[in-house]
C-alpha cells in the first residue's frame, strides 16, 4: 500500500472532540477548592495539629465507660419512644396531606397549598425546628416528637404525593365507572398501588427519626442527646464512645430489621 | 362426584394473615408503650398551641437590618463548609466504594470492612462528627467542613458502590481480554458507566449538606448557626426570624441550582 | 480431513483442555486442538456444549481446570498477572454482544485496544502516540465507518458496534484472534456484511481467528475448517465440504431441523 496524501490529512483528522465545558469545570473546581479553604482558614498547620489531636482524643475514648448504662438505656428508650411516635403521627397526618397535594386528584386551589406546606416542613433542619417547639412548649420529649414529625410530614407527605402523581388514571376510571364513591375509589383504585412505595417511604422515615431522635436531645427535646452534649462538655469522652457505639449499634440494628422487612415485602 | 359449587375467595392465606396480624400487634404494642412511658407533661401538651402562637408573634415582623453583614457573611461561609465538606468526602468515599463493591473487589472481607467504615460514618450523625471535631480542630468552620466531610462519605460511598455494582460487565471483560491493566480498566471501562450517577450523588448530597451545615454553628463549629445560637440565647427574635429566613432562601436556591444543573447533565 | 498442523512453535495448540464450573460435571472433556496461524476455524455446535466456554478458556476468562495452551509455544494456562496481562495483549476478541463503553466515542473505543501498552496518566489525558491514532483512522476506514471517530458508541446501529469491536480488537496486532458468537444479535444481512468484513481483514493481516458460531451456513461460507463440538468433545474436524447432515446430526442431535 503506498503512502497517500490521505495519510498526512489522516494526522489532522479530529480524534477526540475537546470538551471545553468539562475542562473549564474541572479548573474551576480546583480554584475553589484553594479558594474556600483560604476562606475557612483550613492550613496544612492546621490539619497536622490536628491529627495530634485527634489521636489523642481517639485515646481518650478508649476504652468506652459504660458506667453509667442506666442513664444511657433510659436515654435511647425515649429516643426510641421518640422516634416511633413521630413516625406514627407523621404517617398518620401524611395520608390526608399526601392525597390532598396530589395535582391528578386533587383541585388546584388545594394541591398549591399544600404542595407550599409541606416544602415548608421539609425545609428547615429538624434541630433548629426542635430548638423552636422546646423554645414554645418546653423541653423534654414532647417538643422532640414535634419536630420529628414535621420533618416527617415533609418528607413522605412529598414522596407519597409524587408516588400518586405517577400512578395510572386508567385504573382509578375503571372503579369511578363502576360507581364508586370517593372512599373506594381511594382505596382500590390509587391505594393499591402505591401502597408498596408508601411502606417503603415509611420504613426508611422510621430509621431516620430512628437517628434523629438520638440528637433532638442535644437541644434539649429529649432522648440519649441531652446525655451525649452533658458528657461532651464535662470531656468524658470514654461515656461518649459509649453513647455513639449505643448509637450506632441501634442503627445498625434498625437497618437490619428494615432490610428484613423489605425483602418480605417483595 | 362431589365438587363445591361455592369456591371461596380469601386474599391471603392463612400463614399470611397470621403473619399480617402479628405485624399489626407488633406495631400497635410498640405505640401504646411509647405513648404511656413517654415523659410528656400535660400542661405542656394543653399549652402548647398557644405558646407555639406566642413564638410566631414575636418572631414578625423580621429584622432584616439584621442581614448585613453578620447573617451574610455567615451565610457564606455555610455555603463554603458544605461545598468543601462534599467535595472532601469522596476523598475517602471513592477508594472505600471501591472496597465495597463485590465486582471490583473479590475479597469479602475487604468488602466488610468496607462496609462497616461506610456504615459507621453515617450512623454518626453530622452535629456529632461537629461535636468531635470541635473537640479535636477547636470550634470554628474547620470542624464544620471535616464533620460535613466525614458524614457525607457513608452516604456517597454506599451509593457509589451500588452505581458500581450495576455497571455492565461486557466493557470491563472486553477491556481485560485485551489486556488493560486495573487501573486503566477501572478509568475506561467503569467510570464512563458511573459517571452520570456519580454527579447527581453529587448534587444530592450537597443539596442535604446545604441544610445539614446551617446548624453546625449550634455546637460551635462554624457557619450560620453560630448567629442563630446568639439570637436565641438572647430571645432576640426577630433576628432569629431572619435568619430562618435567610436560610430557608439559600436551601431554596440550593434546589433550584441542583435541579437546574442535574437537567442539563443527564 | 485437512491435517492440523502438528508441532512448530506457531499457531495455536489446546493440550488435554478441561474445565468444570461443578466438581463432576465437565463442560470440556480433555480437548485436544492444532489451530495454524493463518485462516478462519468455526466451531459450532447446540448451547451448552462448551463453545463458549472454550473461546474463554483461550485467553482464561475462564480459568480451566486442567490442560495447556500453546500460544506460539508459550504455554498461557500456567501465567499470572502481569505476565497474562502481557500475553492477553496478543490475543484480540470480538464479543456477540460487542462490549463497547457506550459512553465513549468510537475513537476511544478503538484505542482501548491499546490499553496494555499506554501508561494510565497517558490514557487519562487521551495522548495515545501519533502511530496509534493514525492506525486507529486506518482502521475506521478498513471496517467502513471513516466518519464516525468523534461520535458516542451508543449512538451507533449493531452492525456498526460489531464494526468497532472489531477495529479494537485488530488495533492490538494480535497474533490471534478469538470471535465469541459475533453475528448473533445481529439481522442476516448484517451478519454477513460483518463475517466478510471479519475474514477480509484478517486474511489481510495474517491473523487466525477461532470463531464461535451458531449458524452453520455463516460457518460453511467463511471457515477454512469446521470443528464440531457435542457434550464437551469434539467430534468433528475438517473442511466446510466434508461436513456432511449426518455429522450435523451428530453434533445437534434431531432430524427435522435440517
Amino acid at each position: 500500500m503506498t503512502a497517500t496524501p490521505d495519510a498526512a490529512q489522516a494526522a489532522a483528522r479530529q480524534a477526540f472532540a475537546p470538551n471545553w465545558m468539562a475542562r473549564a469545570g474541572a479548573v474551576a473546581l480546583a480554584a475553589y477548592v484553594v479558594y474556600a479553604m483560604g476562606r475557612l482558614d483550613i492550613t496544612w498547620a492546621r490539619l497536622v495539629t490536628g491529627i495530634g489531636e485527634a489521636g489523642r482524643f481517639l485515646g481518650r475514648m478508649w476504652p468506652p465507660n459504660f458506667e453509667r448504662w442506666e442513664l444511657l438505656l433510659e436515654g435511647m428508650l425515649e429516643s426510641i419512644q421518640i422516634a416511633l411516635l413521630s413516625s406514627a403521627l407523621g404517617i398518620l397526618i401524611s395520608l390526608p396531606l399526601g392525597l390532598m397535594a396530589a395535582r391528578n386528584l386533587s383541585p388546584a386551589f388545594l394541591a398549591a397549598p399544600t404542595r407550599a406546606f409541606i416544602a415548608i416542613c421539609r425545609s428547615l433542619h429538624y434541630v433548629i425546628v426542635a430548638i423552636l417547639f422546646v423554645k414554645a412548649i418546653g423541653f423534654g420529649a414532647l417538643a422532640g416528637v414535634a419536630a420529628l414529625t414535621v420533618a416527617s410530614m415533609g418528607f413522605i407527605a412529598k414522596l407519597f404525593a409524587e408516588a400518586i402523581e405517577e400512578i395510572s388514571m386508567k385504573q382509578v376510571e375503571a372503579i369511578r365507572a363502576t360507581g364508586a364513591g370517593l372512599g373506594k375509589v381511594l382505596l382500590y383504585g390509587v391505594l393499591p398501588q402505591v401502597a408498596s412505595r408508601f411502606t417503603g417511604f415509611c420504613l426508611y422515615q422510621l430509621d431516620s427519626n430512628l437517628r434523629n431522635s438520638t440528637l433532638v436531645g442535644i437541644v434539649g427535646a429529649g432522648g440519649i442527646g441531652g446525655t451525649l452534649f452533658a458528657a461532651f462538655k464535662r470531656f468524658d469522652y470514654d461515656f461518649v464512645a459509649a453513647i455513639l457505639l449505643s448509637i450506632i449499634a441501634l442503627i445498625f440494628l434498625a437497618e437490619i430489621v428494615s432490610g428484613r422487612i423489605r425483602a418480605a415485602m417483595r | 362426584m362431589s365438587v363445591s359449587l361455592s369456591r371461596e375467595w380469601d386474599r391471603f392465606t392463612p400463614q399470611q394473615r397470621i403473619g399480617r396480624w402479628l405485624v399489626w400487634l407488633a406495631i400497635v404494642a410498640s405505640l401504646v408503650w411509647a405513648v404511656r412511658t413517654v415523659e410528656i407533661i400535660p400542661e405542656f401538651l394543653a399549652d402548647a398551641p398557644e405558646q407555639m402562637a406566642d413564638l410566631l408573634v414575636r418572631m414578625w415582623p423580621p429584622d432584616l437590618r439584621h442581614y448585613h453583614p453578620a447573617v451574610h457573611d455567615a451565610l457564606i461561609e455555610t455555603l463554603h463548609i458544605a461545598t468543601l465538606g462534599t467535595l472532601f468526602s469522596f476523598v475517602l468515599a471513592v477508594p472505600l466504594a471501591l472496597m465495597a463493591a463485590r465486582n471490583i473487589c473479590r475479597i469479602p472481607v475487604l468488602n466488610g470492612f468496607a462496609q462497616l467504615m461506610l456504615v459507621s460514618s453515617r450512623s454518626v450523625n453530622s452535629l456529632v462528627w461537629a461535636l468531635i471535631f470541635v473537640a479535636v480542630f477547636g470550634p470554628g468552620a474547620a470542624a464544620g467542613t471535616f464533620a460535613i466531610a466525614f458524614r457525607s462519605v457513608g452516604f456517597v460511598g454506599k451509593l457509589l458502590a451500588e452505581a458500581i455494582e450495576e455497571t455492565a460487565p461486557g466493557p470491563v471483560e472486553a477491556l481485560t481480554a485485551a489486556g488493560s491493566p486495573w487501573g486503566s480498566t477501572m478509568l475506561k471501562g467503569i467510570w464512563p458507566q458511573v459517571q452520570p450517577a456519580f454527579w447527581g450523588i453529587a448534587l444530592f448530597r450537597w443539596d442535604i449538606n446545604v441544610r445539614e451545615s446551617a446548624v453546625l454553628g449550634l455546637v460551635g463549629a462554624g457557619g450560620i448557626g453560630v448567629v442563630l445560637d446568639d439570637a436565641i440565647n438572647f430571645f432576640q427574635w426577630e433576628r432569629v426570624a431572619t435568619v430562618l429566613l435567610a436560610i430557608l432562601a439559600v436551601v431554596i436556591i440550593a434546589e433550584i441550582v441542583v435541579t437546574r444543573i442535574r437537567a442539563r447533565l443527564i | 480431513m485437512m491435517p492440523a498442523q502438528q508441532g512448530g512453535s506457531r499457531g495455536l495448540v489446546l493440550r488435554g483442555l478441561a474445565k468444570e464450573y461443578v466438581p463432576g460435571k465437565p463442560v470440556l472433556r480433555g480437548i485436544d486442538l492444532a489451530i495454524a496461524p493463518e485462516g478462519i476455524t468455526a466451531i459450532i455446535g447446540p448451547s451448552g456444549t462448551g463453545k463458549s466456554t472454550l473461546i474463554r478458556c483461550i485467553n482464561r476468562l475462564v480459568e480451566p481446570t486442567a490442560g495447556q495452551i500453546l500460544l506460539n509455544g508459550e504455554d498461557l494456562a500456567s501465567l499470572r498477572g502481569k505476565a497474562l496481562r502481557l500475553a492477553r495483549r496478543r490475543i484480540g476478541m470480538v464479543f456477540q454482544e460487542y462490549n463497547l463503553v457506550e459512553r465513549l466515542t468510537v475513537m476511544e473505543n478503538v484505542l482501548s485496544g491499546r490499553l496494555g501498552y499506554v501508561s494510565l496518566w497517558r490514557a487519562w489525558l487521551r495522548r495515545y502516540p501519533a502511530e496509534d491514532i493514525a492506525r486507529a483512522f486506518e482502521l475506521l476506514d478498513a471496517v467502513g465507518l471513516p466518519e464516525h471517530a468523534t461520535r458516542r458508541a451508543d449512538a451507533l446501529s449493531g452492525g456498526q458496534r460489531q464494526r468497532v469491536g472489531i477495529a479494537r480488537a485488530l488495533m492490538q496486532r494480535p497474533e490471534l484472534l478469538l470471535a465469541d458468537e459475533p453475528t448473533s444479535s445481529l439481522d442476516p444481512k448484517t451478519a454477513v456484511e460483518v463475517m466478510e468484513l471479519l475474514a477480509r481483514l484478517t486474511t489481510a493481516a495474517g491473523v487466525p481467528v477461532i470463531v464461535n458460531i451458531h449458524n452453520v451456513e455463516l460457518a460453511k461460507r467463511f471457515a477454512q475448517r469446521i470443528v464440531g463440538m457435542s457434550e464437551g468433545q469434539v467430534v468433528f474436524d475438517g473442511p466446510p465440504e466434508d461436513l456432511r447432515p449426518s455429522h450435523l446430526q451428530q453434533i445437534y442431535g434431531g432430524e427435522d431441523w435440517l
